[in-house]
């Protein structure tokens, strides 16, 4: 079992506040936590104004369920980069005796996992993983390329944490491009400005800085620096709670990275870039919730507008 | 640095870059990342060279140029390892 981060005191007092308000809905477990209907309301039309947000490019729609092909997350090299996040699905394989062991030691609260066998599934900890391998296999992308909208997919994260602001799975919305490698980079710089604009204007003091991934390791701090030195992921942060800002939204360019495992070539057979960009829900929520407080109703009236439109 | 610095580098490279052509065809400076070697590949590299010089690159040599050709590579373990040389014969500060 991963170790459990533990929250500042800002990070538990907020905790606190948001179940005791009925926002968060606690689970006993840390990091996962329902939701009551206002956070819900909140997030649907945060969701809403990304789709607004998008509605130019006219985005192509798919939707994936929260579970991935097994050899996908193994094709991507997310267990060389991300093995300390990966979550895979195990299901009970055994007779009637095994099936027996397994819940005696599950009524006892016991390890059981040795009744368990790896299946074809891992939880999806990127939305826009499914993506790629969708419209590889249409064949080559069309003249401009492709943009699409993979909405808002539970994602999961295998980082227990006391922070409300670090969930174990939460909302990501994503969408991607696919497309010649300048219109690609030119389109992730330019959602990353938009974002931003869409940020301050739900009255959030964000700003936008170079970031890297979480990478595992001594390798991962070569990843990070790769990244970071080829300016490939770029966040937008806003203070929650704690002592640093937490990223909300990510605007990462892949350069080859999914292409070459794909195979995918743009209308000419050149290689194709991609590049994604995710809002993490949750955590605009709880910035607004923080930034405007717990009481929707009683939001400054040019925030209200632009989520509730009145 | 010395020839031998340079065939154990190759030798790890070929073992360990994954790259889509014969190491051998590369030249001292080619530029590894351009012949195909990818961000993952690099990784498994610095991995597979600390093995097998014994050294341990610090955090500040952990960057995507330190990897980028066989003189690179060798520049890096001379700095480390002092006399350059594999680690069966005792490369010490």
């Amino acid at each position: 079992m991963g170790e459990v981060r533990q929250a500042t005191a800002d990070q538990a007092a907020f905790r606190d506040e948001l179940i005791q308000h009925g926002l968060f809905i606690a689970s006993g477990v840390p990091g996962l936590y329902g939701r009551g209907a206002t956070f819900e309301d909140i997030r649907n039309r945060v969701d809403a104004r990304i789709t607004a947000a998008a509605q130019a490019e006219a985005p192509e729609s798919m939707r994936f369920p929260p579970l991935l092909p097994r050899k996908q997350i193994e094709s991507i090299g997310y267990l060389h980069s991300f093995p300390h996040l990966a979550g895979s699905v195990f299901a009970f394989e055994g007779g009637e005796d095994e099936a027996l062991l397994q819940s005696e030691r599950a009524d006892r609260h016991e390890d059981w996992s040795e009744f368990q066998r790896m299946t074809e599934l891992a939880l999806v900890p990127a939305a826009c993983y499914p993506v790629y391998p969708a419209v590889a296999a249409r064949g080559p992308l069309p003249v401009g390329g492709v943009v699409v909208d993979a909405g808002g997919a539970w994602v999961f994260r295998h980082e227990p944490s006391e922070d409300p602001a670090r969930l174990q799975m939460f909302h990501q919305r994503e969408i991607v491009r696919l497309g010649a490698p300048e219109e690609v980079r030119t389109w992730r710089d330019d959602w990353s400005e938009r974002g931003l604009a869409l940020l301050q204007s739900l009255g959030l003091d964000a700003e936008r800085d170079r970031a890297t991934d979480p990478f595992f390791g001594r390798g991962g701090r070569m990843l990070a620096a790769n990244q970071r030195s080829q300016e490939l992921k770029l966040e937008l942060l806003v203070a929650i709670a704690g002592d640093e800002p937490t990223a909300v939204a990510s605007f990462n360019y892949h350069q080859d990275h999914f292409a070459a495992i794909y195979g995918l070539a743009q209308h000419d057979g050149d290689v194709a870039h991609t590049a994604c960009l995710g809002f993490g829900q949750e955590r605009i929520v709880l910035a607004l919730l923080r930034t405007h407080g717990v009481d929707p109703p009683s939001w400054p009236a040019e925030v209200r507008r632009e989520l509730w439109g009145a | 640095m010395n020839d031998d610095t340079r065939t154990v580098i190759r030798r790890v490279l070929r073992e360990h870059a994954r790259l889509p052509v014969d190491v051998d065809t590369l030249g001292d400076d080619a530029d590894l990342f351009a012949a195909g070697m990818t961000s993952h590949a690099s990784v498994n590299l610095m991995l597979a060279l600390e093995d097998a010089f014994d050294i341990e690159f610090p955090d500040r040599m952990l960057t995507r140029g330190v990897f980028d050709s066989v003189s690179a590579i060798a520049a890096a373990i001379t700095e480390l390892s002092g006399d350059g040389e594999p680690s069966a014969a005792g490369g010490g500060t």
